[in-house]
């Protein structure tokens, strides 16, 4: 398949006319239109004439940017201007925004050609996607099987080709989690790397905008594209945006590589824990000098994730009322209600020290511990997610395991550091696993420069789920 | 009977004139807005996604009105979320400032003693909600209004009269509209009043344990009305043994009376936390420098330097220098008198009683030629001139000797005596010609 090459290879064969952008985007619909049926991971499709019509326009340009003329799909919960986007919840199921987010501007300025908006757990509230109000998504590798969330419908779209890559959303692991359960990238960017302007609202001091694709090459064009400061975001920072997909070949010999041993901790699946620590004897042999680290609050992370994350989405969510737009707050899902009702508890006189006031004492924590690693770290690694991707409803009597998923993204995401997720390995069932490599603030290009070392010297990011062939 | 003491606050909301809303780009302009809902966007509607990013000018507008008032600034600030629902509140939260407001401390003083300033913080203003007239009509919603700058001032509850209430709250004003941050429009509800009121038995100094909030106020003396109003409502109640309820009530017009509105017996809780969409606010020492040297001369100095320079009474200058731009103009004029030696006080004190129809506009020479013609009238008449003339000479022979053999100056000191005796200055070349007149033929 021509979806299978790395939008680098596209962008060649696009320049010289071998292939045409509408070719690419025929096949994403013949993806869609063969997988989509089983795996739900689209919200929202667009009209194919519509993307052909772009694609046509793309291929008659001689204007060509590095993403020009590549099919993309958008989590549902970026606005895009006349076309439906609901976040994954009912509440919104009638909305049309008069508006597109930035990411989404500067993607289809690029000239990439969007097919689709993902469905996605409502609101972002989820690791599995079961919570979408739009059935869960399902696991290309097991269709009996979850594909993670809340970004769930961008990892089932990229890794069946129903697109090159997709933007999704990560808070707590939403880009992560999904992205290693169906064996794909994801970037989850430094807070303030990405303009977050039209991304509808989860925990706005933890949302972050980032690329899913296929390889980290293709995470680094991407990343080139939608970074940078946004005059509508106040939490979007200045600093100036690298030219990631040029600082990739970095040789790894002296690089520092920190594991925290609190990683290794009770509810890590045995599977799931050798592929990881193969995958360190990997990067150890391509000069790669890993030493253990201590992050003593790391097991806290979740709980203190869960007390931020729920009393911003309580104040976020306040503003569907049904009144200028949507449907009125009865149809929020039953998580949506949950992390309302607690997260108000959580802001209230009286509870208001003792939770959300403890929360932010314990993310300063985190925050002074991940800081003194960089003393002697250049990366930290550790796996995703502790378990395989689980069986659909599973979890779904047990909110608090479906909460501990996040157990080792979430705490990355409270400091604001990026975290690259690819795939590592498989069980020996065939599903796929993945691992983070977390880096300093606004050094995505370190990250980056570590995974596409890894992907060059092992093939886990090529192997194709059976339903493809 | 028993005596009770009014405990009165002010909370003064007063909306900035910016040229765009408090967190986006819409034009700052309700009023001038041709048709509803058409000054919006989607941060000021709370779309899903929309962000808010702080208005630099309206942030600036509420330091200089601190640093005017002689306020602490908080060099550090934020911006946090008052939640509650309403449908005037389109992201179910008002973007305020909580525990670190720009502005604090600080007194304004008023004829009846200092009124200590609380804070100084600044907020979004909401919608304006247009209420159906009949039944079956829907209410409406403009826009047009919402996240408009809104800056709220809180007095510490140190008033002791509506009347005191009534100088604090022009004397704001007036400071707000010399520094041209607002256009402080009463009727147009872009200045509001909020009284709170209530009473303890004189001499008593602990804060009551109620206290009634007044809204509805659109003018001072309506202002002035509703808490005498209220003072006597609830001196009547005390008087029975009842203790007024904790509660917000508004002022009715039409039949001069205080209505319930709402009852306030239980706390709000708002569930403020920072609003995680702004980062926190931190004003440099070059900002603070910057709008110090911005402020203009306030009413009180300019009121104080005229005292000093013109001897003009304090009432008739506060009287001229209630608007900045007819206070310049006053100025101008008041200097130019000076140099033609027009008594200005005199001319202030006439205008001052309708006595005169001169304005601040009125030419300089036809204001000279006027007084010049009074000092005429009103100069002692040659009998007393020659009379207090005669009197001094004889009174002063050291000087008069010194003339005598030559000492021009002496004949500066005789007139300065005959100015004295005569208790004027008026008429000043006839008396000096009857003096060199006298002196010569002795």
């Amino acid at each position: 398949m021509l979806l299978d090459n790395t939008i680098t290879e596209l962008g060649t064969l696009l320049r010289s006319k071998k292939i045409s952008s509408r070719e690419l985007v025929e096949e994403a619909y013949d993806s869609i239109e063969k997988h989509n049926g089983a795996l739900s991971a689209f919200i929202t499709v667009r009209e194919k004439k519509d993307a052909l019509c772009d694609a046509d326009a793309s291929d008659a340009s001689s204007s060509r940017g590095p993403l020009a003329g590549i099919p993309f799909c958008l989590k549902d919960a970026y606005v895009t201007k006349d076309l439906k986007t609901t976040a994954g919840s009912k509440v919104l199921d009638t909305f049309v925004p008069p508006y597109s987010a930035t990411v989404v501007q500067k993607l289809l300025a690029s000239g990439a050609i969007l097919i689709g908006k993902n469905n996605m757990d409502a609101w972002g509230h989820g690791a599995t996607n079961e919570n979408s109000d739009y059935g869960p998504v399902k696991n290309l590798w097991d269709t009996t099987r979850v594909a993670g969330g809340s970004s769930g419908g961008s990892a089932a779209a990229v890794s069946a080709r129903m697109a090159a890559f997709s933007i999704g959303e990560d808070t707590g692991g939403s880009i992560r989690n999904p992205a290693s359960m169906c064996n794909i990238a994801g970037l989850k960017v430094t807070y303030g790397r990405v303009s977050r302007y039209g991304a509808i609202a989860y925990a706005s001091s933890l949302d972050t905008v980032g690329p899913m694709a296929k390889s980290v090459s293709d995470i680094a064009e991407i990343l080139e594209v939608i970074a940078g400061v946004d005059p509508k975001d106040a939490t979007s920072s200045r600093r100036e945006v690298p030219h990631y997909s040029t600082l990739l070949e970095k040789p790894l010999s002296g690089m520092r590589v920190g594991i925290p041993k609190e990683f290794f901790a009770e509810g890590l699946t045995p599977e799931v824990r050798d592929i990881f620590v193969k995958a360190t004897r990997m990067l150890e042999s391509l000069g790669a000098q890993t030493l253990e680290v201590s992050l003593p609050s790391l097991p806290f992370g979740v709980s203190i994730y869960y007390l931020i994350a729920m009393s911003e989405t309580s104040s976020n969510l306040n503003r569907y009322d049904g009144v200028r737009f949507g449907n009125n707050p009865s149809f929020f899902g039953e998580e949506g209600m949950r992390r309302i009702i607690i997260g108000t508890y959580a802001l209230k006189a009286g509870y208001h020290d003792d939770l959300y006031g403890r929360a932010l004492k314990g993310r300063t924590m985190l925050i002074r511990e991940f800081d003194a690693l960089w003393e002697t770290c250049d990366v930290l690694l550790g796996p995703t997610i502790p378990t395989l991707p689980n069986k659909l409803g599973d979890l779904s009597e047990n909110t608090m395991s479906a909460y501990l998923a996040d157990a080792f993204t979430a705490p990355v995401s409270l400091v604001g550091s990026p975290s690259l997720a690819i795939p590592a390995g498989f069980s020996k069932s065939g599903l796929p696993v993945g691992m983070q490599i977390i880096g300093r603030k606004f050094d995505e290009a370190t990250i980056l420069a570590v995974g596409h070392a890894y992907q060059k010297a092992t093939d886990w990011h090529k192997k194709k789920p059976a339903l493809l062939s | 009977m028993n005596k009770y003491t009014p405990v009165i606050g002010l909370e003064i909301h007063v909306e900035l004139s910016t040229n765009s809303k408090m967190f986006c780009g819409c034009k700052n302009d309700p009023f001038g807005a041709d048709k509803p809902n058409s000054h919006v966007c989607p941060v000021c509607l709370g779309m899903p996604g929309a962000l808010p990013v702080p208005n630099k000018k309206a942030i600036e507008s509420t330091v200089l009105l601190g640093l005017a008032l002689g306020c602490s600034i908080n060099r550090h600030s934020k911006f946090d979320r008052k939640h509650y629902r309403y449908p005037d509140l389109p992201k179910g939260y008002q973007i305020t400032q909580y525990e670190l407001p720009f502005c604090y401390g600080s007194e304004l003083h008023t004829s009846e003693g200092p009124v200590r300033l609380r804070r100084i913080h600044l907020e979004e203003d909401t919608a304006k909600l247009l209420h159906a007239k009949n039944k079956g009509e829907e209410s409406r919603i403009d826009f047009n209004r919402g996240g408009v700058p809104l800056m709220e001032l809180v007095t510490e509850p140190d008033i002791l009269s509506s009347a005191q209430a009534k100088e604090f709250g022009k004397k704001l004003r007036t400071i707000i509209l010399y520094l041209g941050i607002s256009d402080a429009d009463l009727e147009r509800g872009n200045m509001r009043l909020e009284a709170s009121v209530s009473l303890r038995k004189e001499g008593e100094t602990a804060l009551p344990s109620y206290k009634v909030e007044l809204k509805n106020i659109n003018s001072f003396s309506f202002m002035e009305k509703a808490i005498q109003f209220e003072i006597k409502r609830q001196t009547a109640l005390l008087e029975e043994g009842i203790q007024p309820a904790q509660e917000t009530r508004g002022w009715h017009e039409q039949t001069g009376e205080t209505v319930l509105q709402r009852s306030k017996e239980n706390a709000d809780d708002y569930r403020y936390f920072p609003d995680p969409d702004i980062p926190p606010i931190e004003l440099s020492e070059e900002l603070l420098n910057e709008l110090k040297a911005a402020i203009p001369e306030l009413p009180s100095a300019k009121v104080e330097r005229w005292k000093k320079d013109y001897a003009i009474e304090e009432r008739y200058g506060t009287m001229l220098s209630d608007d900045r731009a007819e206070a310049d103009k006053w100025d101008a004029l008041f200097s130019a008198l000076k140099k033609e030696t027009v008594p200005v006080a005199d001319v202030v004190k006439d205008v001052a009683n309708k006595k005169t129809a001169f304005t601040n506009q009125t030419p300089v020479a036809e204001i000279h030629a006027h007084y010049h013609a009074k000092k005429t009238a009103d100069a002692p008449s040659p009998e007393k001139i020659a009379e207090a003339v005669a009197t001094v000479i004889t009174e002063n022979a050291k000087a008069v000797a010194d003339f005598r053999a030559g000492n021009e100056k002496a004949v500066m000191f005789l007139l300065g005596m005959v100015f004295k005796r005569l208790q004027t200055k008026l008429g000043a070349d006839a008396i000096r010609a009857e003096l060199l007149k006298q002196l010569k033929k002795i």
